[in-house]
């Protein structure tokens, strides 16, 4: 382990961000985290403090920075309402990787991004495997969300109400595809993501086949992999570099105009992290500025290009939606989701605090489970005050964690991704 | 700190309630103003009035040197701890007791949140006007221990024309009731006005009894535009000369208006020299007979464009320009003072005028906005701390800015209290008299110099 000196010169290389944080405390009024515990150290401020104070040798104790570092959901919240304009989002990012250079990543992440996120073909036989022996393991508890918990005590379940590995994965549904433009004259690629190839492949199903009705022409490369955000937070820049480069060299191998994706995590990670983050070989750069560029969440492409317009009301569906940080935050993207559901022939209507974080965090929700599960039930209390039938989103982790929130309050409510929707209107009209 | 002591805070506020680490400590040990940090050695969060009592108590019979916290969002250092002191945390006191809709008062617990207040003021058809910028996340307890103000302040007042009463610990632990729910109270020393500003330094606030409003019927908001600061701030003591007092009249010098329209392209005119943003308030007919008034004094003072909000989105790119003036000046550069250095409100055009000079003097980029209306500008001074020469000059030019506004008759802050940052200029406002009697009474209410030591009075 290197020197708390070498340690402090590591965060002094910040030192030009973190000078732009002016300690006005406005991070407070938003953070998810901070709204459940009051400690400044789990709000933006008091971690922008503490990565200074470790730059300034003011502090000895750089695992106990480091742990408060990783109390964050990376929501991204406060970056987009900070006075300032602090790039928070990206200091974290690079605070974890210099925590981990220096503190060196846990077992259990090394075997999940060495062993099976960076090699894409053994997590989908090892997740197949899961797939088929789950139910020895797990007991079904709301058949409308779907959800399940654990038969015997294990540690990484723990309690939590899950949706469960699907019986056949988006990978082997469709290993492949490329068709032709069609009457849009359009080509997309799609970028499927683990949670929508392992545990929802019926929502990428149903992108796919509004794509075809639209007459769009859509390549969907073999073996694709992580989009590298779970590595990436957790400060593995290797993991990621790799899963950057493979994921490219099996997207650039065809034409196409756009590339969409049905999660909102993987769409802001290609746009905003795959330029800003790559730091494998510079010969690609330029490869993945154009990807990233292309890069579009599925309503944003079906709202803005294929002009998708609202509907009559005609489902008897009464939805309302959460927006995932990934889109709101990172991206900016509320409106066309909605234009979505409406243009599903649902009665659509706003929750309360629609735009604050589920609580899911990635790794956060392992690591600090009953945090994570306070967001959520203040999220599920405002999706069941809405009065409706349907919770829809935009992103598969948002699904994951509000099932579980809202199958603990046995809300009776489903929860769907808003293409799901959008292709069971398009079924009903034939 | 020893072992003892701090079991004897755990017994009093719980276990999950005290914070000792290294980390916890380090982020309690700064505040919004620009100064260093100082480490305390103990941080808790005393969940009801009982407990607080108790630790004031037992911070004074250890001689421990206590400065109570909301949102940490103070502009003069009020809430740096003194080294090796202890913090004493206030949201875990968030408590709305009562809003009383016949009587039309609130009685609050200290930790809550300022907007949170307005909201639930509102809710119940009910007005509670302190609008501090960052009322988002501030809390009551200590708008009323800097006595803060806001964008309302020229026709509503601040939070001191607020504040009916205060409970409050002394260092004995203590509790002192001051003020009454009624509208008259002359019962005894005005000890509730004592406690607002005091800024923590001679009592730990138990709750607050704060007075509502009926809201304002109807309102209407414009933007003049004019071709120099001069012309605009005339405007500003024409207006109120012609006895009207809008809700709100801001103002904002070129620099400002030219950064925020960068940042927010919401179509400001980035060729003006300055710019006069306006609400008037009240019944529908006043509004109109005034704002009628304003428009022409506008006019006769040489403003060249005037648009008046016709609906609440025009109305919300008015004010959301203004909101906007901090935030876009802060992303200039590393560092950004804050100043609130008030004069007279017919001294304003003297005011800029001698900020002007000051920056060109000092070599200082400095954005001038603020609420021109009650004489209370921000200067804005953007600079980089860690630039070790051009800090010097700053140093200098806010010396300078305080003095100027001394002389021309005005105050040292209007609203972000004396705190550590301007303890060592608060003779020059006062005289040494003042001084010694403040320190008197202080050294007799708070014999150990445990509450807050180091602010306002040194």
């Amino acid at each position: 382990m290197a020197n708390l000196q070498e340690l402090a010169q590591l965060f002094k290389e910040l030192d030009d961000q973190l000078v732009s944080c002016m300690r006005c405390g406005m991070c407070q009024a938003v953070c998810p985290v901070f709204a459940q515990t009051g400690r400044e150290a789990d709000v933006t401020r008091g971690k922008l403090a503490l990565l200074d104070g470790l730059a300034r040798e003011m502090l000895t104790d750089a695992a106990g920075v480091n742990e408060k570092l990783n109390r964050c959901l990376m929501c991204g919240t406060c970056q987009s309402n900070c006075p300032s304009g602090v790039k928070i989002m990206d200091i974290f990012l690079k605070a974890r990787a210099i925590m981990t250079g220096y503190f060196g990543l846990s077992k259990t992440k090394q075997a999940i991004f060495h062993g099976m996120l960076a090699n894409p073909r053994l997590f989908n036989v090892l997740t197949g495997m899961g797939a088929t022996f789950q139910g020895l393991f797990t007991k079904k508890v709301d058949d409308m969300l779907g959800s399940s918990c654990a038969r015997f005590n294990a540690p990484l379940v723990g309690d939590r109400h899950f949706n469960t590995l699907a019986a056949t994965p988006l990978h082997k549904i469709v290993p492949e595809l490329d068709t032709p433009a069609g009457a849009s004259g359009i080509r997309v690629a799609f970028f499927t993501g683990c949670v929508i190839d392992k545990i929802f492949p019926h929502v990428g199903e149903a992108a796919l086949k509004v794509l075809e009705k639209k007459g769009v022409g859509v390549f969907l490369p073999s073996n694709q992999g992580c989009c590298g955000i779970p590595a990436l937070s957790s400060g593995d820049g290797a993991t990621f570099d790799k899963l950057v480069a493979l994921n490219l060299q099996r997207f650039t191998t065809a034409e196409f105009d756009y590339l969409l994706t049905t999660c909102a995590t993987c769409t802001s990670t290609i746009k905003e992290l795959w330029p800003r983050m790559f730091k494998g070989d510079p010969a690609l750069s330029a490869d993945i500025k154009v990807l990233a560029d292309k890069t579009m969440d599925i309503s944003q492409f079906l709202v803005d290009i294929l002009e998708v317009k609202e509907a009559a009301a005609t489902s008897g569906r009464n939805v309302t939606y959460h927006d995932p940080c990934h889109l709101k935050n990172s991206l900016g993207i509320t409106s066309q989701p909605r234009t979505m559901i409406k243009a599903a022939g649902c009665t659509f209507k706003e929750m309360r605090e629609a735009g604050s974080c589920c609580g899911c965090g990635g790794s956060f929700n392992v690591a600090h489970y009953d945090l994570s599960k306070k967001i959520g039930t203040r999220k599920a209390e405002n999706i069941i005050d809405s009065g409706t039938d349907t919770l829809a989103t935009s992103c598969p982790a948002c699904m994951l964690h509000i099932t579980d929130m809202l199958s603990r309050k046995k809300a009776g409510m489903e929860v769907k991704h808003i293409i799901e929707l959008y292709a069971d209107s398009m079924k009903n009209q034939g | 700190m020893n072992e003892s002591i701090i079991k004897e805070f755990t017994a009093i506020v719980g276990d999950e309630n005290v914070m000792t680490s290294e980390t916890d400590r380090h982020t309690y040990s700064y505040d919004a103003a620009v100064l260093d940090t100082a480490m305390p050695s103990l941080v808790v969060r005393p969940d009801n009035s009982e407990a607080l009592g108790k630790t004031v108590k037992l911070c004074n019979d250890n001689g421990l040197p206590l400065t109570v916290r909301g949102a940490g969002t103070n502009l003069s250092g009020g809430t740096i701890p003194h080294p090796g002191g202890v913090v004493v945390l206030t949201n875990g006191l968030n408590r709305i007791l009562e809003i009383n809709e016949e009587d039309l008062y609130a009685v609050v617990e200290p930790g809550v949140i300022t907007a949170t207040f307005a909201a639930e003021a509102a809710a119940c058809g009910l007005f509670y006007p302190p609008d501090p910028g960052s009322q988002t996340v501030s809390t009551l307890g200590g708008n009323v221990a800097e006595n803060a103000g806001g964008l309302r302040g020229l026709k509503y007042g601040v939070t001191k024309d607020y504040v009916m009463g205060v409970d409050f610990w002394d260092v004995n632990g203590n509790l002192i009731k001051t003020g009454s729910r009624t509208v008259k109270c002359v019962s005894g020393y005005n000890l509730a006005g004592l406690m607002v500003g005091s800024e923590g330094t001679l009592g730990v606030f138990d709750k607050l009894i704060l007075k509502l409003i009926p809201p304002p019927k109807s309102s209407k908001s414009m933007m003049a535009i004019f071709s120099s600061m001069k012309a605009a701030s005339e405007t500003v003591s024409a207006i109120i000369a012609s006895r009207i007092i809008p809700a709100t009249l801001e103002i904002m010098d070129n620099f400002t208006i030219r950064t925020v329209e960068n940042f927010r392209h919401a179509g400001l005119p980035t060729e003006a020299a300055a710019l006069l943003l306006i609400e008037v308030d009240g019944h529908p007919g006043q509004v109109e007979e005034e704002a009628a008034l304003v428009e022409q004094i506008c006019r006769q003072h040489g403003a060249s464009e005037l648009k008046v909000a016709s609906d609440a989105a025009e109305r919300d790119v008015i004010w959301q320009a203004r909101r906007d003036a901090l935030p876009a000046l802060a992303k200039l550069k590393p560092t950004c003072v804050l100043e609130d250095a008030t004069v007279p409100r017919s001294k304003i055009p003297a005011m800029i005028q001698a900020l002007d000079e000051i920056s060109r003097e000092f070599q200082l980029t400095i954005g001038t906005f603020g609420h021109a209306g009650d004489g209370n500008l921000h200067p804005t001074i953007l600079t980089d701390r860690r630039d070790a020469k051009e800090w010097q000059r700053v140093e200098k030019g806010i010396d300078e800015i305080f003095k100027r506004a001394l002389e021309l008759g005005g105050t040292l802050s209007g609203e972000h209290g004396i705190g550590l940052a301007k303890a060592k200029y608060l003779v020059l406002e006062t005289n040494r008299g003042t001084l010694d009697y403040c320190r008197r009474m202080k050294s007799v209410l708070d014999p150990k110099n445990i509450l807050n030591p180091g602010k306002i009075i040194g």
